[in-house]
């Protein structure tokens, strides 16, 4: 059994690897991606599993960063808002969200964003908007950007079929 | 939120020896148990880890029929698990209806029957709560009681049990398998829940130290899958607890019910199964006299905690529609919204 005095972990962040030592067992994953490592992509709304602002992908699949302890994920993957585009080729999810006018004041846009990247990837709403807007609802926009916001994610799902089909021709 | 030892347990028994101790809790996902935390609700002094014990994340078939869902597997796994979501569509429906995606994907299924009421009382610290410190007094009564209990309420304690998944489990015989310090033992999910009584801060027969490894259903549950839905009033469409929810499960034979299952939700301290409702129905013609009649059974003994007398009326309605729902049959796939007790076509 570990009960370590100083607690370490190992995470995988956006392909690259961090070894941290935390003197704290307190921090979230949110603290730690903001305050410690410096990716404030993530952002603190609610910091109670409310909002959404903070969604980040753990071994693939979307979580709110607010309500995970950092030291329980030793050894898991972690994607955020940074780790998406590949140089200056925005990902086609952040492509469609100002191709739709997704957002307005942008606060909330990385969550929307990676919970829309984890959409995708579940892949059960297909192209439906209804089951869209329902896989989307643990992502709050005090702005009122929905419509465009589904309508983003519809557009980057059907685009990375098709270029995921093209690859495969 | 207050600091405390963690503990990352490897094996079920170092988990149970660890979190035997006073102050100590476990902590699955922890998109509860944090959420309190940092609200000063709870302060458990020793966190036990125990997302790294092994063999305790998988959806298994048991020998003699039924599932065993292990206490790690995430809330999503399930309700998307193609062979588990076939048996027990009302359990799946549930899942889905419960909390967002993000959450869906941490939560786990123990955690899941773990979780605290909702109560604001019990969330707000500067409030009196029998909960949170014994003899302290419950503010909730008098005060803002919309969503609170109308059947086994106490004086003490008027709060309701947040959880969708466990009211369709509970309609089903849902059965917990739990280790602890004098070894395994199974306890049916309708008794693992307790009404507050006089002691409302005990709520699950639980002792110390004692973990949920698995829960299982039994094989007679599938019998009622062309059969079985769940719906849930709540105050905007998705990503809301239960105002009150339903769990239906018929068996029909040469136009009758053979057997009934009803359960509610949003209504009581505990997942509430409604044994008379089910009386009424066994052998009798499935049709609205009938679930009415089911309904009536179901809530004889309700009575509002405060300004919630709605909530009677509003259960016994949703109960015949979601009977209804049963009776016409499972959809083939998902609704869109899962749980909705409106017609799909108003959003089409």
């Amino acid at each position: 059994m570990e009960a370590p005095s100083s607690l370490s972990l190992s995470l995988s962040i956006n392909g690259t690897r961090h070894d941290i030592a935390l003197d704290d067992p307190r921090v979230t994953l949110l603290d730690l991606l903001r305050e410690r490592l410096g990716l404030t992509g993530s952002k603190k709304g609610c910091d109670r599993g409310q909002c959404g602002a903070c969604t980040v992908l753990v071994n693939g699949r979307r979580v709110n960063s607010c309500l995970s302890l950092a030291v329980s994920l030793d050894g898991a993957e972690i994607t955020t808002i940074e780790g998406l585009a590949q140089g200056d080729a925005l990902h086609p999810v952040q492509a469609a969200f100002i191709a739709h006018d997704g957002f307005q004041c942008g606060f909330c846009t990385p969550g929307q964003i990676m919970s829309a990247v984890g959409l995708i990837r579940e892949g059960h709403a297909g192209d439906d908007p209804e089951r869209v807007r329902e896989a989307m609802s643990g992502n709050l926009c005090r702005c009122g950007a929905y419509i465009g916001i589904t309508q983003a994610v519809l557009d980057a799902q059907a685009k990375m079929a098709s270029e995921q089909q093209g690859e495969a021709a | 939120m207050n600091r405390f030892d963690y503990v990352r347990a490897s094996t079920v028994a170092e988990a149970v020896a660890a979190a035997s101790a006073p102050g100590a809790a476990y902590l699955a996902a922890g998109t509860n148990l944090l959420d309190l935390m940092k609200g000063g609700v709870t302060r458990p002094t020793r966190l036990v880890d125990v997302t790294h014990l092994p063999d305790l994340d998988r959806i298994e078939r048991l020998p003699e029929g039924g599932f065993r869902v292990g206490a790690l597997v995430r809330n999503s796994d399930l309700a998307y698990d193609s062979g588990f979501a076939r048996a027990h569509p009302s359990v799946a429906e549930a899942l889905l209806s419960g909390a967002s995606a993000q959450l869906r994907n941490a939560a786990t299924v123990a955690g899941n029957l773990m979780q605290r009421t909702r109560c604001p009382y019990f969330y707000d610290p500067a409030s009196a709560c029998n909960k949170r410190q014994p003899g302290a007094g419950c503010e909730a009564q008098g005060g803002e009681t919309r969503l609170h209990a109308v059947l086994g309420w106490s004086e003490h304690c008027i709060a309701t049990h947040p959880s969708d998944f466990c009211v369709p489990l509970v309609a089903l015989d849902a059965v917990v398998e739990i280790a602890g310090r004098d070894g395994p033992r199974t306890v049916p999910l309708e008794a693992f829940h307790r009404l507050p009584d006089d002691a409302p801060e005990r709520e699950t027969v639980l002792e110390p130290g004692e973990l949920i490894v698995a829960v299982r259903l039994p094989d007679e549950a599938a019998a009622f899958s062309g059969h079985s839905r769940y719906l849930k009033i709540r105050d905007r469409t998705s990503y809301a607890f239960a105002v009150v929810s339903a769990a239906a499960s018929l068996r029909l034979d040469q136009g009758r019910i053979a057997e009934g299952r009803l359960a509610l939700g949003g209504v009581a301290l505990k997942p509430w199964r409604a044994r008379e409702a089910e009386r009424v129905l066994a052998g009798a013609e499935p049709n609205e006299t009938t679930f009415r009649q089911a309904a009536d059974a179901a809530l004889a003994s309700a009575k509002p905690s405060g300004d919630n007398a709605f909530k009677i009326e509003l259960a016994r309605r949703l109960i015949v529609r979601t009977l209804v729902r049963a009776a016409a049959g499972t959809p083939e796939r998902m609704p869109a919204l899962p749980a909705s007790a409106f017609e799909e076509t108003l959003h089409a």
